[in-house]
């Protein structure tokens, strides 16, 4: 607040440094992305038991953390909240999930 | 943070003299950047307010898929052999493609966020033009796979009709065909509400690509397109785990 002027020039131009990568950097995370598809796909033909659906979400996880950092620009923004309302949605679907299943998984307990 | 400086400062000298400079300062920045509402401090807040507020909606759509997927889960579990019998009939090429489609499609939205930061116009109605087209594709896909459902009665309804067995590693299960039931209402209603934000998220971008064709925005103010792209990165992770969920894990046999 101390210089409101050099801010106003300052923000727009920082900021833009730090969200933004190169043409050829999004292509790649495309790349990783259309390679992780292809790898689910064909690690879904072999049977690995009960860990099919674990690397199943794992792969899926991998991809949607790449989709969230660099094309959703979590990583470097310039707002830190937005890191936190991010983290927010899984610990509430984190809620969701565990205390469902913690009633549907331990009802033959009785 | 404005505010508070003006009530303070309001108290012991006339509110013109000292913030005389920052007025004008304030003025003279409107006059670069007319997007800029007068109630926020300077443009890079008002765009973090609006990608906040953007956050928070992709939040309780997280929320709302996640109930389904919840919901996918628990009857997954409790009706095994009926939910991997159903999922093996589901078409993995025509799901594997549509990913690809949208993974494209990703990179297209955040090329054309790109663009529109560095003020290029053409390059920016392209890239949003090719998304829409994008979607549209995945849609097309979407409806080939849908009309081959109802070809096999795997439509839940009146005309439902399932007698394929879970092929548990060359064994053959009979199901129940009320509980194959189950997995198709699930997967018509995931995919279905998945389909209509792709639905949303096309007329959007057609909306964006010709108000950017009519220079609507620039290197100061393109918050819309970088919103517009938050929510169609979301719907392509929603389809980075419907994927595996319904089509991948009870492939392996």
């Amino acid at each position: 607040m101390a210089q409101p002027e050099s801010t106003h020039e300052h923000d727009l131009t920082v900021e833009h440094e730090h969200t933004t990568h190169s043409q050829g950097f999004y292509i790649a995370i495309g790349a990783v992305l259309l390679v992780l598809t292809i790898t689910t796909a064909a690690v879904a033909f072999i049977n690995l038991g009960p860990f099919n659906p674990v690397v199943a979400l794992l792969i899926a996880t991998i991809k949607a953390t790449l989709v969230i950092l660099f094309f959703m620009h979590v990583k470097g923004a310039s707002e830190k909240l937005t890191g936190v309302v991010v983290l927010s949605a899984f610990f509430f679907l984190a809620i969701l999930l565990t205390l469902s299943l913690a009633d549907y998984l331990t009802r033959s307990w009785r | 943070m404005h505010d508070s400086r003006a009530t303070t400062s309001a108290g012991s000298t006339p509110v013109g003299s000292t913030h005389g400079s920052t007025q004008v300062m304030t003025a003279d920045h409107e006059a670069h950047n007319p997007a800029l509402l007068h109630h926020f401090a300077d443009a890079q807040q008002q765009k973090n307010a609006a990608s906040l507020g953007m956050w928070l909606f992709l939040v309780t759509e997280i929320m709302f898929f996640g109930g389904m997927f919840c919901a996918y889960l628990i009857y997954r579990l409790a009706h095994f052999n009926a939910f991997a019998a159903g999922s093996q009939q589901l078409n993995i090429w025509m799901g594997g493609v549509n990913t690809a489609v949208l993974i494209v499609s990703s990179v297209t939205v955040v090329l054309a966020v790109k663009a529109a930061e560095a003020g290029k116009r053409k390059l920016l109605t392209g890239y949003l033009v090719v998304t829409v087209l994008l979607g549209m594709t995945f849609l097309v896909i979407k409806g080939f796979e849908y009309a081959e459902k109802f070809e096999k009665h795997h439509v839940p309804g009146p005309t439902f009709n399932f007698t394929e067995k879970f092929d548990d590693n060359g064994k053959q299960i009979p199901v129940n065909p009320k509980e194959a039931e189950l997995f198709f209402s699930l997967y018509f209603a995931m995919t279905g509400m998945h389909a209509l934000h792709m639905i949303i998220g096309c007329g959007l971008f057609s909306t964006l690509a010709v108000l950017a064709w009519k220079g609507h925005y620039t290197t100061n103010y393109f918050t819309p397109i970088e919103n517009a792209g938050l929510y169609w990165h979301l719907v392509d992770i929603i389809w980075i785990y419907l994927f595996p969920l319904l089509y991948l894990i009870s492939r392996h046999t």
